[in-house]
């Protein structure tokens, strides 16, 4: 379901790529091939990882599509969001859904600043400093 | 050998180019808007004109009619664009290297990493990334990655384009090199007359998307008529030369050709070599009787081939001086006066001091510039 968000990101780093360097690899004997593996991938790095953090957020809250389809089985298919849900409806499970909610922040939390660490570094390196 | 055939329709203007070149560096020359960047972007293959032709050295790249166009990565072709355009996630080295990955020769590469550092004078920069270089170091690297991918024929766009006028002294000497030591044919396209005059060893002169004239630079410069269609350019004349002396109590060096001999702001090279003169045409006073008691140190005699009127007022004579061709910009009032008409015998005289670095610089080979045919369209 995070899919879109991650098309988007990563799309919107490959237009920030200068085509022009494209043109300069082609003339120093890169095929199209080559062209997309040394210049086009290293450049739009930062965006497919701040797509795949987007996605990766996006799924810690993902609830409709799992419990359509796989349904509720603890051990198997029970996610976090799930499981907080169950516990949410058991009598006397509030705390420990309140407990679980804190791990779903801290998690998400986590991923954002990893990957902002990680962006800024891959973009430090690109911008060629 | 390198042969252009391009017929191309832009919005702006309709390209029909026709030239043949050969070794050194050909100069692309011409107003900006001439087409000129259209040409070099057809010889690399970035564009696919209607109508064209392109051999390098026997080898047919593009051939509408016969339905050939080799893709750019597989020409050879080197290209210097007018910015740089480094791999800003490589490093110096790498981009360098860039073109080493897929030349045909990578076992035993006929261009080395050290000699084209050295050329250049970038060692200092191989471990750094292009963001924190200046804008001559980054053209400068380039350069250096364009010829490390072997390339047939090195194209350069404007190179120095977008830099001022201290970097452009700083890279004009690794340009000259470049063109006597690397071997690589080189097709520089420029607006600049002084680059051109001091780079050239064949000039190809563009205006509204025609061939003007094709020639060794000496002969191309040296024509009056050339300037006015061209653009606003400054004329000027190149000169071959020699240097015969060097007088240390003047500070000054004797230059000697078939012109005869000038003496100007003295030189640190040695005796005998071979250097090219651009003697700018406002810089030539005309005399029609020897002059006597001046400052100038310079009197060249030659005879009146041509008078070109220009605007303002003015008109450029050009003169046979020896084996050379030299302009002279005067009023047309001292046309008229002096009685400047061609045939007629005059005196040529040159500051000395007008002669500054900018306008002296090596010859180069000149490598088969006595077989190239000089025409007009």
């Amino acid at each position: 379901m995070g899919f879109p968000l991650m098309v988007r990101a990563v799309r919107l780093s490959l237009d920030a790529v200068d085509r022009r360097l494209e043109e300069a690899a082609g003339t120093l004997g890169a095929g199209n091939i080559n062209v997309f593996l040394v210049i086009i991938l290293p450049l739009i790095a930062p965006g497919i990882v701040a797509g795949m953090v987007l996605s990766f957020v996006r799924s810690l809250g993902e609830f409709g599509a799992t419990i359509t389809f796989v349904s509720n089985i603890p051990g198997e298919t029970r996610t976090l969001p799930l499981a907080i849900y169950t516990l949410a409806q058991t009598p006397g499970g509030d705390l420990r859904a309140l407990r679980l909610t804190i791990v779903a922040i801290i998690l998400s939390m986590l991923a954002l600043l990893a990957s902002e660490i990680l962006a800024r570094q891959i973009g430090r390196r690109l911008s060629g400093d | 050998m390198l042969e252009v055939d391009i017929e191309y329709r832009l919005t702006a203007l309709d390209l029909d180019i026709h030239f043949r070149t050969g070794r050194g560096l050909t100069a692309l020359f011409g107003r900006s808007g001439a087409g000129k960047t259209s040409i070099i972007n057809t010889i690399a293959g970035l564009v696919r004109p209607e109508r064209a032709r392109i051999v390098i050295d026997g080898s047919v790249l593009t051939d509408t009619d016969r339905g050939i166009f080799t893709p750019t990565h597989r020409r050879r072709v080197g290209y210097v664009f007018q910015e740089g355009r480094l791999f800003p996630h490589l490093t110096v080295r790498q981009n360098l290297l860039f073109g080493r990955w897929f030349a045909p020769d990578r076992g035993s590469p006929a261009v080395h990493l050290g000699d084209v550092v050295d050329l250049l004078g970038i060692g200092p920069l191989l471990n750094r990334r292009p963001g924190r270089l200046s804008g001559g170091e980054k053209q400068r690297v380039a350069i250096g990655r364009a010829l490390l991918a072997s390339p047939r024929v090195l194209l350069m766009d404007e190179p120095l384009a977008s830099l001022d006028g201290r970097l452009k002294d700083e890279i004009l000497p690794y340009l000259e090199r470049l063109r006597d030591e690397a071997g690589v044919p080189i097709v520089y396209v420029s607006h600049s007359v002084a680059e051109a005059a001091r780079l050239a060893t064949t000039i190809v002169l563009i205006s509204d998307g025609q061939v003007r004239a094709v020639g060794p630079v000496q002969q191309v410069m040296g024509r009056a008529e050339l300037y006015p269609l061209a653009g606003r350019f400054e004329a000027g004349a190149v000169l071959a030369a020699l240097v015969a002396a060097h007088d240390t109590r003047w500070s000054l060096t004797e230059l000697a050709g078939s012109f005869g001999s000038l003496l100007v702001p003295r030189l640190d090279v040695p005796i005998g070599t071979a250097l090219r003169l651009r003697i700018r045409a406002r810089d030539v006073i005309l005399a029609v009787s020897p002059p006597a008691g001046i400052s100038a140190l310079n009197v060249l005699t030659g005879r009146i081939e041509k008078l070109v009127p220009i605007e303002e007022g003015a008109v450029d004579v050009q003169l046979r001086v020896g084996n050379e061709r030299l302009l002279a910009r005067v009023t047309r009032r001292s046309g008229e006066t002096l009685g400047l008409v061609p045939e007629r015998e005059v005196f040529a005289v040159i500051k000395t001091v007008a002669i500054d670095r900018r306008s002296l610089s090596r010859w180069g080979s000149a490598a088969g510039q006595s077989d190239m045919e000089v025409f007009d369209s």
